[in-house]
Parts: C-alpha cells; sequence; structure tokens
C-alpha cells in the first residue's frame, strides 16, 4: 500500500460516502478557507482534529493516516522554511513565537491534506463525475476528469515496472548528490510519459471506433439528486464557514505564545 | 550458479505469488521457464536479480545471497531484459541507449565505445546508431532494449518474453541467437508462452502454477504430457498433437521436432512399400 491509497476512493458504505458530492465539496471548499483565514495555531488545531470524527464515520482512517504520515515529508520542509525565513528576515517578538507561527503553517498544510484525502477517499470518481456534469461542466471534460483519475493506478504500476528496468540496467537511484538523484529520474520519467501519451492516443482511437460523441445529448443511469441530508450538510458548512469569519473579524484569538507569556 | 531455497514471496497487496519454490541452474544452461500468466514466472526471475527480495527462503547467485548485495551489482552479473522495450527506452539515440548501463557500471569510455560497436553489429542496429528509439518498429524496439542488455556481456541472461510481438524470420534469428550465447558458455533463461519456440530450442523446461515448479526436465519430457501441459494452461506442440493422435497406428506421442516426425512417417511409409 502506498501512501497514495490515502487519495483513492474507497468503495465502502458509510453516512460519509452517502453525501452529495456536491454537498461534500463544499463543505471541503468551506475548511480551505477557514484554514486560510487563520493563521494562529489554535483555531487550526480545533480544525485539524475536527476532521478525526468524520474520518472514523467514514470507515477509512487506515488510508487516511498514511497519506498524513507520507505527507510529513514535506510537512517538515515548511515548517523549516518558515522558521528559517522568518528568523532571517521577518520581524518578530521571541524564537517561540517564530516555531508557533511556523507550526500553524504546517498545520494549516495538513488541514489542506487531510480535508482532500478525505473528500477522495469518500467520493467515487463516477460520481464526481457525473456531479460536475449536473452543474453543467460539458461532458468532454467530466470524462476527461474520470479518465484521469482512473488512470492513476496504471501509472502508478506502470513506473514500478519501468523503475524495476532500469535498475535493472543499474540505474541507481538513491545515489549521488542532489542534482544527481534528480537526474536519476529521466530515465524513468520519459518512457512514463511517451507510454501515457501513446496510450491516450490509443485511447481516443477505441472510443472514436465506439461511437463516442456520436449523439449531441446524452442521458446517464444515475442521476444524482440532493436530499435533505445533503442539505442538512451543506447547511452546516456554511454555519460553519460564518461563524468563522465572524471570529476571525471580531475576536482577536491570541497566539500561545501570548498566553502563556514567552 | 543461481540457487533458490524454498523461496516464498508475497507481494505488499497480499497476493501471495510463489510458494515454496526450490531450484538449482548451474553454469551454462539453457532454461525455459513456462506457465499460466499469474503463476509466478516473472516473480521468480526478478529474485535472480535481486528486484525482488524474498519474504522467506533464499537466493544465491554465486553463492552470495541477493538480500546482502544491491540490484546494480547482481545485474552486473545477471541481464534482465523486459518484456516490453517501451519501460526503458528513453534516450535520444540507440546508441546513448546502449550505453546507458555500461556509463552506469562505470566501463572506460573506450571500452563503452567498444561495447556498443559490438552490439549494434550483433543485433543488425548499425544504421540505427544515430535514430532515437522512439522512431524504430515494435520489433527493432526489442532489439534495442535487448542489446542494450548484452552490450556490458552479463553471465547470465533473463529474457521475459522474448518472441511476443516478433515475426517468424526475427524469431528464428532470436533462437540461433540465444543459441549461439549459450554455446559460449553463458546461461540464459527465457521466460515464455510461446510453446513451438521453446519445442524449437529444446531447452530444459521448468513448469509452474499457482506459485509452485509442478514440472523440470527436458522438452521432450515435460511439453509432450498432456496432463501437465493442461495444468499450466497451456496447448501440446503442433507436432505432438499429430502424433497423438496417430498413436493408435502406432506412433509414438512424445515427439516433437519437425525433423524427428518427418523421419519417422517415412520410415512407415518406406516401411509398407
Amino acid at each position: 500500500m502506498s501512501i497514495f491509497d490515502g487519495l483513492k476512493f474507497r468503495n465502502i458504505s458509510s453516512p460519509i460516502h452517502r453525501i452529495d458530492p456536491r454537498a461534500k465539496f463544499i463543505y471541503v471548499c468551506v475548511l480551505f478557507v477557514i484554514a486560510v483565514l487563520f493563521n494562529q495555531l489554535i483555531p487550526l488545531l480545533i480544525l485539524l482534529f475536527s476532521q478525526i470524527p468524520l474520518v472514523i464515520i467514514a470507515k477509512v482512517k487506515r488510508e487516511w493516516l498514511r497519506l498524513i504520515r507520507g505527507s510529513i515529508f514535506f510537512a517538515t520542509l515548511i515548517f523549516v522554511m518558515n522558521v528559517i525565513s522568518l528568523y532571517f528576515y521577518g520581524n518578530y517578538p521571541s524564537v517561540a513565537y517564530i516555531i508557533e507561527y511556523s507550526l500553524a503553517m504546517t498545520v494549516r498544510f495538513i488541514v489542506l491534506i487531510e480535508s482532500f484525502s478525505l473528500f477522495f477517499l469518500t467520493t467515487s470518481p463516477d460520481m464526481l463525475g457525473l456531479s460536475l456534469e449536473q452543474i453543467g461542466v460539458p461532458y468532454e471534460f467530466c470524462f476527461a476528469f474520470t479518465t484521469a483519475i482512473r488512470f492513476v493506478p496504471v501509472l502508478a504500476e506502470e513506473a514500478q515496472t519501468i523503475i524495476d528496468a532500469q535498475r535493472a540496467r543499474g540505474l541507481e537511484l538513491e545515489s549521488g548528490n542532489f542534482i544527481r538523484r534528480v537526474k536519476n529520474y529521466i530515465p524513468i520519467l520519459i518512457p512514463l510519459i511517451v507510454n501515457a501519451i501513446r496510450r491516450s492516443l490509443e485511447l481516443a482511437e477505441a472510443m472514436e471506433s465506439r461511437a463516442w460523441g456520436a449523439s449531441e445529448k446524452r442521458t446517464n443511469i444515475y442521476v444524482l439528486k440532493m436530499g435533505k441530508k445533503d442539505y442538512l450538510f451543506i447547511l452546516l458548512s456554511l454555519a460553519m464557514l460564518l461563524a468563522s469569519i465572524y471570529v476571525w473579524m471580531y475576536i482577536k484569538i491570541p497566539f500561545l505564545t501570548q498566553i502563556l507569556q514567552i | 550458479m543461481i540457487e533458490v531455497e524454498n523461496v516464498y514471496f508475497t507481494y505488499p497487496n497480499g497476493v501471495k505469488a510463489l510458494k515454496g519454490v526450490s531450484l538449482k541452474i548451474a553454469d551454462g544452461e539453457f532454461v525455459a521457464i513456462m506457465g499460466q500468466n499469474g503463476a509466478g514466472k516473472t516473480t521468480l526471475v526478478k529474485h535472480f536479480n535481486g528486484l525482488l527480495k524474498p519474504t522467506k527462503g533464499r537466493v544465491l547467485i554465486d553463492g552470495v545471497d541477493t538480500r546482502q548485495v544491491s540490484v546494480a551489482k547482481l545485474s552486473r552479473k545477471v541481464g534482465f531484459v523486459f518484456q516490453n522495450p517501451d519501460h526503458q527506452l528513453f534516450s535520444e539515440t540507440v546508441e546513448d541507449e546502449i550505453s546507458f548501463a555500461l556509463k552506469n557500471f562505470r566501463f572506460d569510455e573506450k571500452i563503452i565505445r567498444e561495447r556498443v560497436d559490438w552490439a549494434l553489429n550483433l543485433l543488425d542496429l548499425v544504421q540505427y546508431r544515430k535514430v532515437s528509439p522512439f522512431m524504430l518498429s515494435g520489433g527493432e524496439r526489442k532489439r534495442v532494449a535487448l542489446a542494450s542488455v548484452l552490450a556490458w556481456d552479463p553471465k547470465i541472461i533473463i529474457l521475459d518474453e522474448p518472441t511476443l510481438g516478433q515475426d517468424s524470420y526475427q524469431k528464428e534469428r532470436l533462437r540461433q541467437f540465444i543459441i549461439q550465447m549459450n554455446q559460449q558458455g553463458k546461461t540464459v533463461i527465457i521466460v515464455t508462452h510461446d510453446i513451438e519456440f521453446v519445442v524449437e530450442c529444446e531447452p530444459r523446461v521448468i513448469l509452474m502454477a499457482n506459485g509452485r515448479i509442478i514440472a523440470d526436465g527436458e522438452t521432450r519430457e515435460i511439453l509432450t504430457d498432456p496432463e501437465l501441459i493442461n495444468r499450466s494452461s497451456l496447448i501440446l506442440p503442433e507436432i505432438t498433437q499429430v502424433f497423438t493422435n496417430l498413436n493408435d497406428l502406432g506412433f509414438p506421442r512424445n515427439v516433437i521436432g519437425v525433423y524427428e516426425a518427418k523421419r519417422l512417417i517415412l520410415e512407415r511409409i518406406n516401411g509398407r512399400t
């Protein structure tokens, strides 16, 4: 299992899975906005932990945790970059403040990742395409979108084969300095991209020979309908957004360093 | 010398691909590994250059445990030509493609040039030296992939489905070529479904099914056994099918070669007149 499984749809039945993709999308957008509104550690931490009940209800804890663990590298990078840039270029009251601020930025990143993950873990690509179509996105784009998602596992498998083939020719991915290591990936990326292009051309031909796009107006077997629960979910999300905006405008959230006087 | 000792292998997704495989392949042997899709053939040969490490048991190459050395180091000895050349071609010219591995193994400039020339000649690719591998046909790309591995002159050569997508002329060339390499003392291991190709080569045959070896022996003995053939989702060689049908006329069943078949039939005809 790779960390990318944290972004792959898990086909299980749960209340979260059954929520209309559009409603879930609004929820994720709300989370994004809130995460960007605040740059204090406390509200971001609340946001971080408030996802956990949803993840547990959706029964996707394992995959979700794996993605978060996988994002630790970038999270650390963000933390370190923030600390360095603030230390040298920012004006700051104390080192503790720098650390808190950098931590807050890191938590913001994880919040973005985790809400993304929750959305993709509980929404099937087909439903996603369908909801795009029903908001009025042209079918060609919806199809391209769902196909792209569907080909991710195929590409991942192919990448593994290519890595094996090049290692069998003496390529050592983990050797050398930074530039050398980036260069090491060229023999893997080129076949991967060339094959992807080749495959997409083949796919296009295969689709055309099966009369893709023959009828102007196509119908779907499934039609998404928003239910009471979905509207309620949207309402709750919007309420969350309004409450956050209110807090952001009228209540001054203290930094931890201010509370603790360090 | 390849020694496989009671090897089990489970993929990270839980698929048990090998369930207790033991095997010895001596230097200079010519071996064909056959069996249905998913029998574990490719998984097994990927253990020979360390791309996969056994979950249980061990694999020794010339007495060295594959878990103790890097894939790069093992590959110097064990050349692996993958099934699909498109999984490895990436260079701007055929020449660069062939020298890629040689550079990885840190050969001298001069030796690299010699080896590239040698490999281009060997596989009849000289006229494509400066051509992009992506401009070549499927069969030619396959030959470039083969050349890029043979160039460093590995002692053991593994070919995964070498006949796939080759026309009969190229297949015959490939066969002569494999036999020539084998006569030069190289260990050649092919993984294939192409029973007619194997019959013409007459190597030692290893049949696999369900992650286990179900038979190991001479081509004639293994590939004329209807029961074994059936278990590995193969079809008897055409000559054997004919002779199985002629069995009630007193012909033997275990005939695989065209010339042998011709001789037997002629003997019978001449015997009558």
